[in-house]
């Protein structure tokens, strides 16, 4: 098949890529610009490791095709930081042992980021919910909803 | 997954000739299709994607006091938008019930009405299916089938439809707005989906190139605002399909029920309404031995496609359960856990 140009915004650098239709944004992520930040877990929109923000709203990379986010802002996992300081979120999760492996976290963390500017984040419960499409099979759960917890408070103050 | 060609059409005409031909699929949100074109289950040679139209992603108040809601408006969108929530609370707590936050972002509204079963004998290419292969068998008829349908299933299929938002969609008479080859068309969401019969392989009413261009609720949808509710029961807490769910709205007058609309989910190959129940709940009192009546009404055709003839107690449980919650009152804010038989809702039965 003839591959196609992909134009990306991603974390503040401008790519142009040329790609087979059937490359998904988390593959070109990946495999095509080297950010292996962003994780594949299950690869079918189930655990939410590969979650970025596409135009400021968290998306899975891997049920999206790079070709559909033409011209789309994309921030990943490896764009959050600023000027080596790192995003509440990821200080939140450092500071509360928000992880065990640390293969959800990157997702987890970009969850956390939009569960907070969304303005999910207003109790446990709530947090628990809107965080329920990124899985921890080490069971850090409990570790995670404090950071969020934290991390939401720190941004509203 | 197969390649293909990859079309991104300007005009809604240009999308329905690329789509007419053979081999053609829409790309929208792409939560479903994507997974399904990974493992083989669907291998389109051409992607028209219209996630780019114009026009489609709108909500739009009618003259008539109807709501008109694009195809393309996202899950997330329609849920979060107050005007609509406050209107629709029952749908805005099935769709925020549904799939995570994540998904909600992608699934658009003409996706979520042509989601697939998640059937593991239909995702799995080395089973037979019906769906997948017309006359191939049904391995779930003696298969692992305790969260199959019990309602509406024939021997040829007993899978169901797993959407959330079509179950209050079709409890308040929502048409689907369909654009083809021969222009346009409207069929109430009761007759869009099909049950399996001997065809299951044709799951509703689309024509080759034909594209869902709205939703549609008629004024009357919104008259239950006050006394609506969408429950859910899930193997987990949350981000996961229902076991079955219910959809119960009412209105009540002097004690008395003046309006009634009940439908059922993950029972059936479509959404599920149930007009014998509505019948019972139609100026009766509205107390728990009239609710108990329409739950006996709702299930008496269900029989057991396998092992899941508890799906039939739990759905009748679950109906009681969600007219009285909605008897009780559209909470004010919705829970935070939406549609969990979990979360604290004053005047709901937590044992029933």
């Amino acid at each position: 098949m003839t591959k196609i140009p992909v134009h990306l915004d991603i974390n503040g650098t401008h790519h142009h890529l040329e790609l087979e239709p059937r490359v998904t944004l988390l593959d070109a992520l990946r495999d095509r610009l080297g950010l292996t930040g962003t994780k594949k877990g299950c690869d079918h929109g189930q655990c939410g490791a590969c979650t970025v923000h596409v135009d400021g709203e968290r998306v899975l990379a891997c049920l999206t095709l790079a070709a559909q986010t033409e011209g789309r802002t994309i921030t990943t996992i490896e764009g959050l930081a600023r000027e080596g300081e790192l995003h509440p979120v990821q200080a939140a999760f450092l500071e509360q042992d928000a992880f065990q492996c640390g293969y959800c976290t990157p997702g987890q963390i970009m969850s956390a980021v939009a569960c907070i500017r969304e303005g999910h984040a207003g109790s446990d419960e709530e947090i628990r919910e809107y965080m329920a499409g990124n899985l921890c099979r080490c069971g850090a759960y409990p570790h995670i909803v404090a950071a969020v917890r934290q991390a939401a408070l720190e941004v509203a103050s | 997954m197969r390649d293909f060609d990859y079309i991104r059409p300007a005009t809604i005409p240009d999308a329905i000739a690329a789509a007419a031909e053979p081999g053609s699929a829409y790309l929208a949100g792409g939560t479903n299709l994507l997974d399904l074109m990974k493992g083989g289950i669907t291998s389109p040679e051409r992607i028209v994607d219209i996630s780019r139209l114009p026009e489609l992603n709108r909500i739009e108040r009618l003259e008539d006091g109807g709501l008109r809601i694009g195809a393309l408006v996202r899950n997330a969108d329609l849920a979060h938008d107050a005007a609509f929530a406050k209107a629709y609370p029952m749908v805005a707590e099935a769709l925020l019930s549904g799939a995570s936050a994540q998904l909600r972002n992608a699934a658009t509204v003409g996706g979520n009405l042509l989601q697939r079963t998640r059937c593991s004998y239909f995702y799995d290419t080395a089973s037979a299916c019906n769906k997948r292969v017309s006359g191939a068998g049904c391995a779930a008829l003696g298969g692992e089938n305790r969260l199959h349908a019990v309602l509406g299933w024939s021997d040829a299929c007993i899978a169901t439809h797993p959407s959330d938002f079509c179950v209050p969609l079709v409890a308040l008479d929502a048409v689907v707005e369909i654009e083809g080859k021969q222009g346009r068309r409207h069929v109430t969401l009761a007759e869009f989906h099909l049950l399996p019969g001997e065809t299951p392989q044709r799951e509703n009413a689309l024509e080759p190139g034909d594209l869902i261009v709205a939703v549609r609720l008629p004024a009357e949808a919104a008259s239950f605002a006050a006394n609506a509710r969408y429950l859910k029961i899930r193997e987990r807490t949350s981000y996961a399909f229902a076991v079955v769910s219910a959809a119960a709205a009412l209105v009540v007058d002097g004690g008395k029920i003046r309006a009634a609309r009940l439908a059922l989910g993950g029972v059936a190959a479509k959404p599920w309404r149930a007009r014998a129940a509505e019948a019972v709940l139609l100026g009766a009192d509205a107390n728990e031995a009239t609710f108990a009546g329409a739950a006996d009404a709702a299930l008496a055709d269900a029989s057991p496609s396998g092992d899941n003839a508890f799906k039939i107690e739990l759905a009748r449980r679950i109906v009681v359960r969600a007219l009285t919650s909605a008897q009780a009152g559209t909470p004010e804010r919705l829970p935070a856990l939406p549609a969990s038989p979990f979360s604290s809702i004053p005047g709901a039965r937590h044992d029933a």
